[in-house]
């Protein structure tokens, strides 16, 4: 009697084993039939409120509850797509705008989409006490500084006024050629004013808005569930101004942050699209199912900080024997793996009509010659300095290469000082590094949103590096409204920065992914801002 | 009672115990299966013509004892003539044959496998003498000098980090155990407290206010290890304190310190052996998540924890990472354990009466 | 009984404080902070958010008002992490799911661990004692780092039986999305509580009490089932307590490798993010649980062990 239910027993879960595969519609087939799209969206977001975040985790969510003036393009970032505005003018020189606001915009509450909502938005992510980390994204308005910094505390005499329900005028501080593109930041997104203020003030940073049964938005799709580190559930907006372009009913965002579970969820069927690839399975899929992953190029770049209060690193020549040591094809192809490409210069390229100066290059031998100029003939006498890192799996290899590189080709020792994120943030602005691992991203379509950072002082600098004529050249592209002078400008003060480098450049960034073929018009794209609405399920 | 005598009954006290454990055969093979592990890791190295920290960037994971090519680069402007290094199973994706046809790129490989030179596009190619027995990992380090050097670190915290908990951890115990009362109470709210302490945020804390070294590592471990030892042996110690022998012993007058250490300390051995045969894995795992947190083996060096750790990530597409790092692990996890039960029965005189 | 029980329970009070007070100290002292960002945060902006969270005061004061805030309200602050919610409300939806898991897991550790342990024991030096003591090392060895993917890769992938990561049933898994995590806590602690198993049964066995019933002639399953396993489980026990308290707060590494939102996965975020309430939010919650079954291993002891009572 116990013997057959043992064996019933084991006939079952063989059965079942048998039977699994075979029958396995999974997760990602069904919901691709009911048109909800299942996103690998890499972490939890901190927030939904486009005014106090700074990650792109939040923005694939916030771009799909809340449209700006100008929305992602579908195909290529560098051009304009209507959203909020169908039509806009500016003048000569590009320092003043005047945007239009299509008929029909709504929130999702149903009230009408208003210029002064705008004013509003504009007023609310600049007030001091927000503390927003992305207000200086505003800075290129007239009056945003000042008021921000609490030295203007009239809003009235920032460059923003609505002229009307309809019309919104943004009066900029000089020529901003770029100015649509920085437009699609999610700074400059609106939010619903009423909802704000029925949650606290204007400037409360902690706020319940954002709360799924709270949200207001004016997006294609609306805020209908957040379980904190399980998923987010977005649905369709049916008051969206173009709901009858939007194709998915909804998009579901899963936090998952180890890659290798994202990639198991991917091929167990519950995951269209991925966050990141695990480095060690692009080969197999480049290998054997070429259509499921995507490479796609990013806007970033990843280089090594060199601090350059060092007594050896003071030295230029120092600087550019690390980077012409640097066999950065070596790496790309046996180390990241991703497509990445070799950054022969600071600025990733595609961004427009601007030349990136691709001056690094790979020497050995005049590596060592200066080298040996400075002071250190093979590497002798060179102080024990160490790269540090946050800890990373991915990052302590590529230093390990790059560890290995020095010391085969210089001679030099240098160690590899690993420090949990947080700490080594705080030695990364502080300056209590030698060399640093950094990566840097760009918000907009334009070179600006690299090369600033390297000006005297600037926060985002770090490396104690200054030259009075990089900073002229910088300052003089602001002023300039014709493209190709401002690029030209820009070009030279690139230069600059390469022929005396505060850092060693290693990559440019991809991404790389995996979708599944049930997504369509997906789109490789720079910022990798993609335009949900767009996007369809099959 | 002279010292000499009582120095002769303690040897000839551990000399049965020897005597018991030489008659365990697992035991003694653990103890030998050990020590050839740690000399297999104190001495290999100086046998294998790699080192530790080496890289061959094209010869990243190759298969365990698979043959390995040379390509010459002679265009290359590096320093010495360099040789990049192909495995056999990568040859097929080599540039230079992209464009032969299948049946070719196999005569080719066939030819180099004879020792001849070939020659395609821009390289010569020929065969290598490199010869890696356990592959190479993602960096094309040879992975079997690498389980050496990391060996010598895991073994050494492990066995390091264990003995500090021991030392703290029973005397900490049996005193606590033993004294009973306030004092007990008090030393056991003082665990319960320690146990609170979050790891993370002690581990961190260390990292940034001491130098980063081994040492640091397993003074941390043993620091967090000793509590449960101390909770094991009081338990044990209040139990045993109201046994006939102990009782005998106070009435004879005794002193604390020479009950503790010759009457309860000898008895609770049993269970602190078993308990550290379970602690030197804990210890070595504990030494990876300290080693990924940042504190500990700094790269390039490697312990077997982190070797592990690596290879699980990429067990789906080089399974031997993880294989070959996890099954020198089990082995000694094993012999210490066998090694651990043989002390066990051995040290337990109750053990004698079977 | 009773009152041993609430003068443990009293002890909570200076156990806790002393766990605060370290806790707070430590994390205030570490370097970096919780507005840390790879661009740099103006300096106004940092000391805007400072104030709002009152993390520009003096500490001894920031110490007391949080100290206030505990005793008067039970208020464990405001999480930097989670802008909308307080770390109570972090606590209360991240708990559940690890006591879940943690629970499951205890059981399928006792219900593997228990047998093989007393199995190993009676049958001393046999075949079964070997084999069940080479799984339990075989669970040792495999940290959970390790057990979990390959448990995730064969029901998951493979046999397509249960869930590779969160708490939504994925495709036609029939397994609850919890089991495979908590089979791979259970793997763990399993061989743990089967060794400890086996030492404390081999201890009892060897004791005249049970020698004198084993030669009386009452049955050997009796004898173990009534007499051996009660006084045998005592190591067992002592491993129980701590072990339970860190299984339901969660364990990070599973809570990673297998996506669930747990507590152990919050403490984490808490210390990386230096989100000082949410750390000390849940080691607070962390230490109530330890203290409390720390209490409930003695009183077990105490039942075990009449002696230990006095």
């Amino acid at each position: 009697m116990r013997l057959a239910h043992v064996r019933k027993l084991l006939l079952t879960l063989i059965c079942l084993a048998l039977a699994a595969p075979a029958m396995a519609e999974t997760k990602a087939d069904r919901a691709a039939k009911d048109k909800i799209l299942l996103f690998g969206n890499g972490s939890e977001p901190q927030n939904l409120d486009p005014h106090t975040v700074r990650g792109v985790t939040e923005n694939h969510i916030i771009s799909a509850l809340i449209e700006g003036l100008i929305a992602y393009h579908p195909t290529d970032q560098a051009l304009p797509e209507p959203g909020m505005a169908d039509r806009w003018e500016h003048n000569l020189d590009a320092s003043e705008w005047t945007f239009h606001i299509r008929d029909g915009a709504k929130w999702s509450n149903g009230d009408p989409v208003k210029a002064a909502d705008f004013v509003f938005s504009f007023h609310r992510i600049l007030s001091p006490n927000l503390a927003a980390d992305y207000a200086d994204q505003l800075y290129i308005m007239k009056g945003a500084e000042d008021f921000h910094k609490g030295k203007l505390t009239d809003f009235d005499a920032v460059g923003v006024k609505a002229l009307d329900d309809q019309n919104l005028r943004i009066t900029l501080v000089g020529p901003t050629p770029y100015f649509l593109s920085a437009l699609t930041h999610y700074s400059w997104y609106p939010v619903h004013p009423a909802t704000i203020l029925k949650f606290g003030k204007i400037d409360d940073r902690v706020s319940a808005w954002t709360r799924p049964e709270n949200f207001v938005g004016n997006g294609p799709f609306k805020l209908k569930e957040w379980k904190v580190n399980e998923v987010i559930t977005v649905e369709r907006n049916p008051l969206y101004w173009d709901a009858k372009t939007v194709k998915l009913n909804g998009i579901q965002y899963y936090p998952i942050e180890d890659q290798n579970t994202e990639e198991r969820a991917f091929r167990a069927g519950d995951l269209h699209i991925t966050n990141e690839v695990p480095l060690d399975k692009i080969p197999g899929y480049r290998r054997d199912n070429k259509d499921l992953i995507l490479v796609d190029p990013y806007l970033g770049t990843y280089f090594y900080r060199l601090n350059v209060n060092k007594p050896a690193l003071k030295d230029v020549r120092v600087r550019e024997a690390l980077n012409l040591a640097l066999d950065r094809d070596s790496i790309v192809e046996n180390i990241t793996r991703g497509g990445q490409l070799p950054a022969l210069g600071y600025t990733p390229q595609g961004m427009g009509r601007y030349k990136t100066p691709e001056l690094m290059s790979y020497d050995p031998d005049k590596a060592r010659k200066l080298l040996a100029e400075a002071g250190y003939p093979d590497g002798k006498g060179f102080p024990k300095y160490e790269i540090l890192i946050n800890t990373s799996e991915s990052h302590k290899t590529v230093a390990e290469a790059i560890q290995q590189m020095w010391k085969q080709e210089l001679g030099i020792d240098i160690g590899i000082r690993n420090e949990e994120w947080k700490v080594y943030l705080d030695s990364q602005t502080n300056m209590k590094y030698d060399i640093t691992r950094s990566g840097w991203i760009g918000d907009y379509m334009d070179p600006v949103t690299f090369l600033t950072m390297w000006t005297t002082g600037n926060g985002n600098n770090n490396t104690g590096w200054s030259n009075a004529e990089y900073d002229s050249l910088i300052k003089q592209s602001f002023l300039e409204a014709d493209e190709a002078k401002r690029f030209a400008l820009l070009e030279k003060a690139e230069t600059i920065l390469l022929k005396n480098p505060p850092f060693a450049t290693i990559y440019w960034y991809t991404r790389v992914y995996l979708k599944s073929a049930h997504v369509v018009n997906w789109n490789s794209l720079l910022l990798d801002n993609h335009n949900f609405k767009y996007i369809d399920l099959k | 009672m002279t010292a000499a005598s009582e120095i002769e009954h303690g040897t000839s006290l551990w000399r049965d115990a020897w005597h018991r454990l030489a008659r365990n055969k697992l035991a003694v093979l653990g103890l030998v299966n050990f020590i050839l592990i740690t000399l297999f890791c104190l001495l290999g190295p100086s046998f294998v013509p790699y080192k530790f920290d080496e890289q061959a960037r094209t010869l990243q994971s190759s298969r365990p004892g698979e043959l390995i090519f040379a390509r010459d680069l002679t265009r290359n402007k590096s320093r010495e003539p360099r040789t990049d290094y192909i495995p056999l199973s990568k040859m097929i994706d080599e540039s230079a044959f992209v464009s032969l046809s299948r049946q070719e790129v196999a005569e080719k490989v066939e030819k180099l496998k004879r020792r001849e030179t070939v020659q395609a596009g821009r390289y010569t190619y020929s065969r290598s003498t490199r010869h890696h027995v356990l592959g190479t990992d993602a960096l094309g380090r040879d992975l079997l000098v690498r389980l050496m050097y990391g060996g010598r670190i895991s073994i050494g915290v492990g066995l390091a980090a264990t003995a500090v908990s021991i030392l703290i951890g029973v005397l900490y115990g049996a005193i606590s155990g033993y004294l009973g009362g306030n004092v007990d109470t008090a030393m056991m709210r003082i665990v319960d407290i320690l146990y609170t302490i979050p790891f993370t945020i002690f581990v961190i804390l260390l990292m940034v206010f001491l130098p980063r070294s081994i040492w640091l590592l397993f003074l941390a471990i043993g620091a967090v290890e000793w509590l449960t030892m101390a909770r094991i042996v009081r338990g044990e110690v209040t139990a045993l304190k109201h046994r006939e022998f102990i009782e005998a012993a106070i009435s004879l007058g005794l002193g604390r310190l020479h009950i503790i250490f010759r009457h309860l300390i000898p008895n609770v051995m049993g269970s602190v052996i078993v308990y550290s045969t379970l602690t030197v894995p804990n210890v070595m795992l504990l030494e990876a998540v300290l080693s990924f947190l940042g504190l500990g083996v700094q790269p390039p060096m490697s312990s077997w924890g982190v070797l592990i750790d690596d290879g699980a990530k990429t067990l789906e597409t080089t399974p031997w990472l993880l294989l070959f790092p996890a099954a020198l692990f089990s082995l000694t996890l094993f012999s210490l354990n066998f090694l651990g039960d043989g002390l066990r029965d051995a040290l337990d005189p109750r053990a004698s009466k079977d | 009984m009773i009152k041993f029980t609430l003068q443990r329970l009293l002890q909570l009070v200076p156990v806790l404080l002393i766990v605060i007070t370290v806790t707070f100290w430590m994390s205030k002292k570490a370097p970096g902070g919780p507005f840390s960002a790879e661009r740099k945060v103006a300096p106004q902006v940092m000391a805007k958010m400072n104030a709002y969270y009152g993390l520009d005061k003096p500490l001894l004061q920031q110490y007391l008002l949080y100290l206030k805030n505990l005793v008067l309200r039970g208020d464990l602050g405001p999480s930097f992490t989670y802008p909308t919610e307080s770390v109570n409300q972090v606590i209360a939806r991240s708990f559940p799911v690890s006591l879940q898991v943690g629970s499951l897991a205890m059981l399928l550790a006792l219900f593997i661990g228990i047998p093989l342990g007393v199995l190993a024991a009676v049958k001393k030096n046999s075949l079964a004692d070997y084999f069940s003591m080479s799984f339990a090392m075989s669970g040792i060895c495999l940290p959970t780092f390790v057990m979990g993917p390959i448990l995730a890769i064969v029901f998951g992938l493979w046999l397509k039986w249960g869930n590779v990561f969160g708490l939504e049933k994925s495709g036609n898994a029939w397994l609850p999305p919890i089991f495979l995590p908590a089979l791979t806590l259970g793997l763990f602690y399993g061989a743990y509580v089967a060794r400890l198993t086996r030492s404390g049964m081999l201890e009892i066995l060897n004791q005249d009490y049970i020698r004198t019933a084993r030669a009386k002639g009452v049955g050997s399953f009796r004898v173990i089932w009534k007499h051996a396993l009660k006084g045998g489980m005592m190591p067992v026990v002592s491993f129980l307590g701590p072990a339970l308290a860190g299984l339901i707060s969660g364990s990070f590494v599973v809570e990673k490798v297998f996506k669930l939102p747990g507590l152990g996965n919050e403490f984490i975020k808490g210390a990386f993010n230096r989100d000082y309430s949410l750390i000390l939010g849940t080691v607070i919650f962390y230490a109530v649980l330890i203290v409390l079954f720390n209490l409930l291993v003695d009183i077990i002891h105490a039942w075990l062990d009449p002696r230990i009572r006095q």
